[in-house]
């Protein structure tokens, strides 16, 4: 395992690199920086100013040098619009876009395995054709519509969940307020439905396909054949003995869904008012607000990275065929 | 490879030189045995047409407002008892009807484009990286890693937040975010070819490499590239909905359906249902449709693909 890691370990450093380098070039690509920085009625003066406060009067490979430098040290100077540091408002509204990114990841998990298990135990039949009708559905659907059809209909009209909103879990968590946290658990949860249904819809139906398809060719190998005329129930040869292997496929793709995942996550925000970093960047769009714009790319970007390094990891773990 | 194999191989690939309006009938047979991706295709042409037609068939200028006549529900009559907003008007009183059907002309535009730039250079370099291999092939593909790794939609926010809004950066954003699965296709079908007798035959004949990349393997690997685009439009109108939601895509007075739906949002509460539920449709059946061409196009032209995706 540790060596595995270590091999893995350049590659990820690789990409962080990447994403370093692609969000200072994309500051520079619309042609001087400065003015992103600054408001129109600013003078020549104060454009000059600007410049060298923040260094744009320099060379390109210093001023990257001195973007890393500062990366390194988590800032990515003061928000625009709020004056205080843009990192800071990250780490406020991580916690509840990471809550509402984990229920989705479990509602799409699963929600997707029993999906795609019985489309493929009932192949053919109108179950199957059903299940994967909706499949197709969930794949078509954009996830902010179904949000706000959700409020329309499941919230205004009928009123079993609450609008739009969010009860803190995970904030409490960090600050050490453990009973508030577990009791503000149950609302959250409630608050959490919605938005975690509309974020993961996408990815549940993905899943479900992918699900069947790997079942089915594991459904029609010798072994599971063997398993089945050992006498053994329909339910233990398919939980235990083909869920196995038909796991695996899932697994590489919910790293990658992750990513995706957290794009749905950013503006399912915007429409349930969810303090998250999703409205954050929405905010920051509106305002042009650059550094926090840039800061929110940078920390999700490097996010999902160690994500995904995670995920190949737990493959590994899961499949001996790979060698560690 | 047996020699059935390549025998196979060569009377396909004469049959598809010889008599390309047969296999072409083919097709159509196909579409017609399977309803749905007929009924796709159907609503594809139709949502073309009207995308195109726009300026003739709409029944009231887009962008006119009727202060008067604001949040009409749907089947509003004007006072002579003829229909007006048959979908109801928004909150300047604009007829939705007619902001829906030209919000089909950037939605398609920008689907179309997006995926022909991405797929353009994906191929391109694909080639290049399945041809060449070795260094070219690593640093290309490393690239690859490096945009993957990236959430897209980020990536395409902190691009159009620098560069502003605009149809043009819309597309050059979404089209050069597609290109890395298009490269990975066509690198790996390159890679097969480039093992052939045809192209060692080239070789022999002293054919320029550049030749018998896009002269011999090119042709032949177009199949599952197509495939790929099917889908990619879909994806690409979803993203693009999502960028206008956030106030990313073309400029505000360009309607679109993901700037209407974002204009619904302050409507939500007052049930104003029909703002939000005709665009969103809008936008499920026409990446509903791009889906399943996508998955029958696969099934018909190349089934081993299913395992890929």
């Amino acid at each position: 395992m540790f060596v595995y890691i270590l091999r893995r370990l350049p590659q990820t450093i690789l990409v962080i690199f990447g994403v370093t380098l692609v969000t200072f070039i994309a500051l520079q690509i619309g042609g001087d920086p400065t003015y992103l920085f600054i408001s129109d009625r600013a003078s020549p003066e104060e454009i000059e100013a600007t410049r060298i406060k923040l260094g744009f009067d320099k060379p390109l490979y210093v001023q990257y040098f001195n973007y890393l430098i500062k990366l390194i040290q988590l800032d990515f100077g003061n928000s625009l619009y709020f004056g205080q540091s843009a990192m800071s408002i990250i780490l406020e509204t991580l916690p509840a876009t990471i809550e509402l990114t984990i229920f989705a990841m479990l509602i799409a998990i699963f929600g997707s395995i029993p999906f795609g298990i019985f489309a493929a135990v009932y192949r053919g039949t109108w179950i199957d054709g059903t299940l994967m009708a909706i499949a197709m559905l969930g794949q078509s659907v954009p996830s902010f519509w179904l949000g706000i059809m959700c409020i329309l209909y499941i919230s205004l009209n009928v009123g079993w969940l609450p609008i739009s909103g969010h009860v803190p879990f995970l904030m409490p968590l960090i600050q050490g307020e453990f009973v508030k946290a577990f009791k503000n658990l149950p609302i959250t949860f409630t608050y959490l439905i919605l938005p975690g249904f509309a974020v993961a819809f996408y990815s549940v139906s993905r899943n479900a396909r992918l699900i069947r398809s790997s079942m089915l060719e594991v459904l029609s190998q010798d072994y599971v054949r063997t398993a089945k005329s050992k006498g053994l129930t329909n339910y233990v040869v398919i939980m235990r003995h083909a869920m196995r292997n038909a796991w695996l496929p899932v697994v590489t793709i919910i790293g990658l869904e992750f990513g995706f995942m957290i794009s749905g996550v950013v503006v399912v925000e915007v429409i349930f008012a969810w303090p998250g970093l999703g409205r954050t960047v929405f905010d920051a769009i509106a305002n042009r607000d650059i550094p926090l714009v840039q800061a929110a790319v940078v920390v999700i970007s490097v996010f999902v990275i160690i994500i995904n390094l995670i995920t190949d990891l737990v493959y590994a773990k899961l499949d001996p065929r790979i060698k560690l | 490879m047996s020699k059935t194999e390549i025998n196979q191989e060569n009377t396909i690939s004469n049959e598809n030189r010889s008599s390309s309006s047969s296999s072409f009938l083919k097709l159509i047979i196909a579409l017609i045995k399977n309803k749905w991706a007929l009924v796709s295709v159907f609503w594809l042409f139709f949502i073309i047409l009207v995308a195109i037609f726009a300026t003739e068939i709409t029944p009231l200028d887009p962008n006119k407002n009727h202060i008067m006549e604001r949040v009409s529900p749907p089947l509003t009559l004007d006072k002579n008892g003829n229909m007006k907003y048959i979908i109801g008007s928004d909150a300047l009183g604009r007829d939705c009807l007619s902001r829906l059907i030209y919000g089909a002309q950037v939605s398609l535009m920008v689907g179309f484009a997006a995926v022909f730039l991405g797929g353009l250079i994906g191929t391109l370099l694909g080639i290049f990286a399945g041809y060449y291999g070795r260094l070219i092939d690593d640093i290309i593909m490393r690239l690859a890693d490096i945009q993957l790794a990236f959430p897209f939609i980020l990536l395409a926010i902190l691009f159009l937040v620098v560069l502003g809004e605009g149809l043009i950066n819309l597309i050059l954003v979404l089209g050069v975010g597609q290109w890395v699965t298009y490269a990975r296709i066509a690198r790996a079908q390159t890679i097969s070819q480039k093992e052939k007798e045809y192209v060692e035959a080239a070789k022999a004949l002293g054919v320029s490499n550049f030749n018998i990349m896009f002269g011999s393997i090119l042709p032949n690997i177009v199949a599952p590239l197509i495939i790929i685009a099917s889908f990619n439009v879909a994806s690409v109108i979803l993203a693009e909905a999502a960028l206008s939601f956030l106030g990313l895509g073309v400029p505000p007075q360009i309607p679109t359906w993901g700037a209407m739906l974002a204009e619904s949002r302050d409507h939500i509460f007052a049930k104003r249902w029909w703002l939000p539920f005709f665009p969103g449709m809008a936008i499920l059946i026409t990446v509903l449709a791009f889906n399943i061409v996508g998955d029958w196009l696969r099934d018909y032209l190349d089934p081993r693909l299913k395992e890929v995706e």
